[in-house]
């Protein structure tokens, strides 16, 4: 008995520090909102971020895109075969990496890059009392740093993933036409007929609330780092961790409101 | 004019200020003295609205801040100008990047007009010619000099230093007092020096305070100050007993 009460009590205070976290964060995910539409606009703020976002993360975005596109023809090719449909191999990898593989992938490896960098500086800059040299000079440091990475995200994860499906679908050509032997007139028609824009702009939607995710995330990690060097450590894995965890609910809630 | 009455602040269980009082008058050089620990930064972070207390008030020219919105505490802070203990420094800019901050944001000069601010600045604090390096390149002593330099950039009406000498050798310690002396006599602003150093806070104080166990147990000029009773301020005064102690 009591060791079933210890068991609830932990479990309780787990989901309450959670759901206070949660909340903590949508009260930033707000200040965010109101400071990105308080002037002056930093355009060249948002430009740097953009270039780091996307410079940090543009090849490890290439590489899984045509592995993940390759891997899916190897494993759609098995499948299919046993019915005779080998020409919809192209169709499966398109719309796995359009709908779900894209962008989940993408941003998990700009979270990886990218959102825990920001973690890092902020926090850094946080505990050696930057941010405070920020507001002591009056400039609001949500303002200065998080808007821009924020915005910066939103606008590049999207296109990172626009090239992950790009370079997956020739992954996934290569791995069907070339290796595979698969006939590439039906591959690629078979993919025309089959595959909607829509598919695309959903999955490119989705990428862009994976974007505000990581970066809202990551920037909330390293603005709240406590106790030196090793906390912000801590912030950073747990900025990685957690935007994990909130991208893959968000999709499933994405996915299911959009399809 | 800063007035600081009954200024109360806990962090959890811990009680740092418990009931300061203190005038800091306008256009004059302010000292802070005390212990390690006492709570001096914590002190001068509210003046700014860095931490907010939790009892007590703090005026400027009559301006309650405790009570100021974002926005309004803000604007404040355009006034200020504040030196941090270990100096604060974007470590992603260069040395110049970091005292032109200040006037790119809040400055229309140009470009070449900025440079020439912070060459004038850091050639003030000793370091001149050194715009182009990191700050992760530089020395304690060097960072908290250039941190001096960005404090100063937009010549503030009201600057907060928090150990500005600590960690210097002396003639380089002199020197900043020196800089600290000439500034405030020339332009005429408020200082408040936080500082462990008797020699530091009677070079550059027209005013001397001593924090002690969250309150200011003695305060006056110099002159007074050294004349002090209190057996706290004499131990601290008397050569030999935590007089050079750096943090
Ligand atoms: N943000 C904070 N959270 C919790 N405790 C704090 C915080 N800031 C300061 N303290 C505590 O308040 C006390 C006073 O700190 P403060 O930094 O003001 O000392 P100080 O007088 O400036 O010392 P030093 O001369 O060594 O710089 C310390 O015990 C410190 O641990
Ligand atoms: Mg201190």
């Amino acid at each position: 008995m009591d060791k079933i009460s210890k068991t609830v009590n932990v479990i309780g205070e787990a989901v309450a520090r959670y759901v206070n976290e949660m909340g903590r964060m949508l009260l930033l995910l707000i200040d965010i909102i109101r400071w990105s539409f308080y002037p002056p606009f930093r355009v060249d703020l948002l430009y740097q971020q953009m270039e780091r976002v996307g410079v940090k993360s543009a090849l490890v975005v290439v590489l899984t895109g045509i592995f993940t596109g390759m891997v899916l023809a190897l494993q759609s090719f098995h499948a299919t075969r046993k019915f005779g449909a080998e020409t919809l191999v192209g169709v499966t990898v398109a719309l796995s990496m359009t709908r779900e593989l894209g962008p989940v992938l993408t941003s998990f490896m700009v979270t990886g890059r990218a959102g825990s960098a920001m973690a890092a500086e902020i926090g850094s800059m946080r505990i050696t009392e930057q941010i405070d040299a920020l507001f002591a000079m009056a400039i609001n440091p949500i303002k200065y740093l998080i808007v821009p990475r924020v915005l910066a995200s939103i606008i590049v994860v999207p296109i990172l993933t626009a090239i992950a499906d790009f370079v997956g679908i020739v992954g996934g050509y290569f791995m069907g036409v070339t290796i595979l032997k698969i006939n590439a007139g039906a591959f690629v028609a078979n993919m025309e007929k089959y595959v909607e824009l829509n598919d695309i702009y959903h999955g490119i939607i989705k990428s862009a609330v994976f974007g505000l995710i990581l970066s809202v995330v990551g920037c909330y990690k390293g603005y709240t780092a406590t106790g030196g060097a090793e906390g912000v450590g801590k912030a950073t894995t747990e900025s990685v961790v957690l935007a994990a965890i909130v991208i893959l609910m968000a999709n499933y809630l994405l996915t299911a409101a959009m399809f | 004019m800063i007035e600081i009455t009954g200024l109360h602040k806990s962090f959890g269980e811990q009680k740092v200020l418990t009931g300061v009082d203190l005038q800091i008058p306008a256009r004059k050089s302010t000292v802070i003295l005390g212990r390690s620990g006492v709570g001096k930064s914590v002190l001068l972070k509210h003046i700014i609205g860095l931490v907010r207390p939790d009892r007590g008030r703090i005026l400027i020219d009559g301006v309650d801040i405790t009570k100021l919105g974002d926005t309004e505490i803000n604007e404040m802070r355009k006034r200020f100008g504040m030196l941090f203990q270990d100096a604060a420094l974007f470590d992603s800019m260069t040395v110049g990047a970091n005292v032109a901050f200040p006037l790119y944001e809040h400055t229309n000069l140009k470009e070449k007009e900025i440079a020439r601010i912070v060459a004038q600045k850091l050639e003030q604090v000793g370091l001149p010619g050194e715009e182009g390096k990191m700050p992760a390149q530089l020395s304690g002593g060097m960072k908290r000099r250039v941190g001096l330099a960005r404090a100063l950039a937009l010549d503030p009406e009201i600057v907060l230093f928090d150990e500005p000498t600590a960690g210097l050798d002396p003639p380089m310690a002199e020197a900043i007092e020196e800089l600290i002396t000439q500034t405030q006599q020339d332009l005429g602003r408020t200082f408040v020096v936080i500082t462990h150093s008797i020699h530091t806070a009677f070079h550059v104080g027209h005013k001397i305070a001593m924090l002690h166990e969250g309150k200011i147990i003695e305060e006056g000029s110099p002159r007074a100050f050294r004349k002090s009773l209190n057996p706290v301020v004499q131990a601290f005064l008397t050569p030999g007993e935590g007089k050079e102690e750096q943090a």
